[in-house]
């Protein structure tokens, strides 16, 4: 265990490497970077399911029929705006204001929930103006692409929500030894909301002009 | 073993009371045991696929057999299908990456410990659901690609109304997420706690596959969940994704199917690959020829693994043009392939080999996986395909590469890495017996099938009329299963024979090259009392050749950014103490896999609430594993330096 040790050199004349491990924490936000890589390709599969079955609407309603482009607006309005306000929570953190923090924390949520609340309210207008789940395969793929993208918001509320039980419950309070906790929740926040950009431009903006 | 410290903080001191009993299985993060009871379930799961292989092949030893109802050869042929893939060979290579990729790259063990019993539970999971169906209504009978639209049921597959195919999509699905976990765990774990010193260059070249094999995985997976929620929609809810009749797309399903199963059959031989890369230059006595080309061509295969899905829809009409272009791609594969066949063949030119049952394995997965090369350039030609789709030429190839190919390599692992797992060798003597037999057995089952498939007998089939030329082979390659069974059966006496009754093997008992031979057979808890330096590819053969024949000790800064302070003081000061820091033991994983099963079995008999609820108590599992703070505990080890 003498100082020399690590710098032996190498007999295959390569690096002796730098004797420092990566931390668990950035361990772990490697993991969320994969698991964040697998549902790009959960999502191109189902937008690829859609692209392929939108126009079998069998007799239903149509995209150009239903869609309404300034509600929809409003809700990708608050969900942009989120990414903002979560931004401005990750720089309370850094500046150690737990107070801010929460606050941010409680906006981004109230505005991630009045998008969830906002993709409810459209699907049951759908829903009541005759484009049901089951009524046609576009239906189907408009449903289970939206809706699965709903639920990645709702589970990140839900991260959040916890997050914010975690700052009052910690013992000895929030430590730059947990910033990683929020960090790795803001890319997946991140995450679903450069999504929905995606979304947003392939069913709503093409569903709308053709 | 566990000298606990009085000065220790009573949480930290928490330990289970039974170290060896059933609850420390159930409950247990080490990488080894999870990668044991990975192996020992796969190998209960391969019995199960092998005693339908078996049926199937008594059913066509003659022709208008009746031993079973053509309804259940459908479901035969379509659980040996998932079993062997999903169930058995999958999982026993996720079992030997468990065991010996953190070894193998000195680390303490994987990633996240947690997640890796969530796989390991999720995958007990889905193949326990999978299997119930057999007393619950029947099994699934579509095949094990599941094409649409016969997977939705209806007037095309009357006999899919039943549960069945709902069984394949939500166990497969609940399988399918916990292989999806193991990929992400080992890509985070090969990338980030490799021992000092092991460059990406100097990873031992099973680490190299496994690296790629799970990158596939994080890519190939999720088409794959997202084809089975849509089928999910299609049976349970009544939508029509994949159901013609109601304006869906059958091809869909074949192309999200394939753009999975694709790299899915390479996620099944590029761990081979790997063990075949261990076994050669161990008993060669050199080391492995053309590395760094071994290297770019696995890289070069799974980047091609992505090209060629098609391939396997040449007749679906896609047209010329396309399938030019797959047939190209899938073509060149071989090229990649050839490049790590000619390595092998040249690490064994010229060496010291020592023909043990593991090194006789390597070399029949050599001439076996060639054949099944071969072939499968055959299939790759378009216009050929034509003539060979669906007929047992196709049935030959595909047991050619994961027989021959996957499942030598696995015998050629077992017999290689047994001692490491349990401190005895397997019987050489039985090992032999076990390898001409298998080799044998294999050859006569299955490669009649190529000539049963050019006089064009169709895949899939209950029966046969006599006076087709089809009886005479039929017949051989049912002989030749009489054979492989008895081969099988040698090994399966020969893992409990050895287990009690094998010889002692000592730490290093093939004077391998890797990291995994420096410490204990078995590897202890910890498996590295301290963490080694790597000075070299093949970091053990380094120290023998220029050092003492022993591993040195890595000076490790330990960082602890995450830690709090007190707690970065207790580590402080049993890094001092030489103590290692282990993770708790854990019931939560297991309790997730059970709350998937129960959400499944509620989905399947819709009852929707225990579902609901059942999802709930999974995700709030999530959350507790995400901030239950694990002290953890502390072991001293028996050595100085691992």
């Amino acid at each position: 265990m003498s100082e020399a040790m690590h710098t032996t050199p190498a007999p295959d004349g390569g690096p002796a490497g730098p004797p420092v491990l990566p931390t668990p924490a950035e361990t772990t936000k490697l993991g969320i970077w994969l698991w964040l890589a697998s549902d790009c390709a959960l999502f191109a599969s189902l937008i690829a399911t859609y692209l392929t079955l939108h126009g079998q609407t069998a007799g239903g309603p149509t995209a150009q029929q239903l869609f309404d482009l300034p509600l929809t607006l409003v809700s990708t309005f608050a969900l942009l705006l989120s990414s903002v306000t979560m931004g401005v929570a990750l720089e309370a953190l850094q500046k150690d204001d737990i107070a801010a923090l929460r606050r941010w924390l409680v906006v981004t949520a109230l505005l991630g929930a009045i998008f969830v609340g906002l993709e409810i309210r459209e699907f049951h207008h759908y829903t009541v103006s005759g484009l049901w789940f089951q009524r046609s395969d576009f239906a189907s793929s408009f449903y289970v692409l939206v809706g699965f993208h709903g639920l990645h918001v709702s589970f990140g509320i839900a991260w959040i929500l916890s997050l914010l039980i975690f700052t009052f419950r910690k013992p000895g309070g929030i430590t730059r030894a947990d910033h990683w906790r929020f960090e790795m929740m803001s890319l997946y926040w991140y995450f679903v909301d450069v999504v929905w950009v995606v979304i947003f431009t392939v069913i709503y903006l093409l569903g709308k002009v053709g | 073993m566990a000298t606990l410290s009085e000065r220790m903080p009573a949480a930290l001191a928490r330990r289970t009371a039974a170290e060896y009993g059933i609850w420390s299985w159930l409950t247990t993060v080490d990488h080894k045991r999870i990668g044991i009871m990975y192996l020992v379930s796969a190998t209960i799961f391969f019995i199960f696929g092998g005693t339908e292989a078996f049926l199937m092949r008594l059913q066509l030893m003659r022709p208008e057999n009746h031993i079973v109802s053509f309804q259940l050869f459908n479901q035969l042929f379509t659980m040996h299908g998932i079993t062997m893939i999903f169930l058995a060979v999958m999982p026993l290579l996720i079992g030997y990456i468990n065991v010996v990729m953190p070894l193998q790259i000195g680390a303490r063990d994987v990633a996240y410990p947690r997640l890796n019993a969530v796989s390991l539970w999720l995958f007990f999971a889905g193949g326990l659901m999978l299997y119930s169906s057999w007393f619950l209504g029947g099994a699934p009978n579509a095949g094990w690609y599941n094409y649409a639209p016969i997977n939705t049921g209806g007037v095309l597959n009357p006999g899919s109304d039943t549960l069945g195919i709902s069984f394949y999509v939500l166990g497969l699905q609940i399988a399918g997420i916990g292989t999806l976990l193991s990929g992400i765990n080992f890509t985070a774990t090969i990338l980030n706690l490799r021992a000092p010193g092991m460059s990406l260059m100097r990873m031992p070249l099973f680490v190299w596959t496994v690296l790629i094999t799970s990158i596939l995985i994080v890519f190939a997976f999720p088409p794959f969940t997202a084809n089975l929620g849509l089928l999910m929609f299609d049976r349970l809810f009544n939508t029509g994704f994949f159901d013609p009749s109601k304006g869906g797309n059958a091809l869909l399903w074949q192309q999200l199917f394939w753009i999975f199963g694709h790299p899915e059959v390479y996620i099944l031989i590029m761990p081979a690959f790997g063990m075949i890369s261990e076994v050669v230059p161990t008993f060669s006595r050199k080391p492995l020829f053309g590395y760094t080309t071994m290297v770019f061509a696995i890289i070069v295969i799974a980047f091609l693994a992505f090209m060629v899905w098609s391939h396997h829809m040449f007749t679906t009409g896609m047209g010329a043009v396309v399938n030019s272009v797959f047939a190209a791609t899938s073509m060149a594969i071989a090229v990649p392939t050839g490049v790590k066949i000619f390595n092998w063949i040249a690490t064994m030119w010229g060496g010291r080999i020592r023909y043990t049952t593991s090194m006789l394995f390597a070399i029949g997965f050599l001439f076996c996986f060639v054949i099944g090369g071969m072939s499968g350039v055959m299939l790759a030609a378009a216009p050929a395909d034509y003539q060979f789709n669906d007929s047992y030429f196709l049935v030959a190839h595909i047991h050619y590469v994961l027989i021959g190919g996957s499942l030598f390599a696995l015998f050629a692992g077992t017999y290689y890495w047994f001692p490491k797992m349990t401190g005895r060798l397997l019987s050489e003597r039985l090992g032999k017996l076990n390898f001409w037999i298998v080799l044998i057995g294999f050859n006569v089952t299955f490669f009649p099938m190529h000539f049963l498939g050019i006089d064009g007998m169709p895949r899939r089939v209950a029966t046969y009329p006599p006076g087709l030329g089809l009886s005479f082979w039929n017949f051989v390659s049912t002989i030749g299963v009489f054979i492989l069974t008895a081969g099988i059966l040698i090994f399966l006496y020969n893992l409990r024979d050895s287990l009690r009754n094998g010889e002692i093997a000592g730490p290093d008992p093939w004077d391998a090259r890797t990291l995994e031979w420096s410490i204990p057979s078995p590897a202890p808890e910890y498996n590295f009392a301290q963490i080694p330096l790597v000075r070299g590819r093949d970091a053990l053969w380094v120290e023998k050749q220029h050092g003492d024949g022993r591993m040195l000790p890595a000076q490790i800064v330990e960082q602890h950014g995450d830690h709090d302070a007190d707690d970065h003081d207790a580590h402080q000061h049993h890094a001092d103490r030489h103590l290692v820091h282990m993770p708790s033991p854990t019931p939560l994983p297991l309790i997730l896999g059970a709350g998937a099963m129960v959400a499944g079995y509620a989905g399947l008999y819709r009852v929707w609430w225990l579902a609901i609820l059942a999802l709930v108590a999974c995700f709030y599992g999530i959350f507790r594993l995400m901030y239950d703070r694990d002290p953890g505990y502390y072991v001293e080890p028996k050595g100085d330096v691992g």
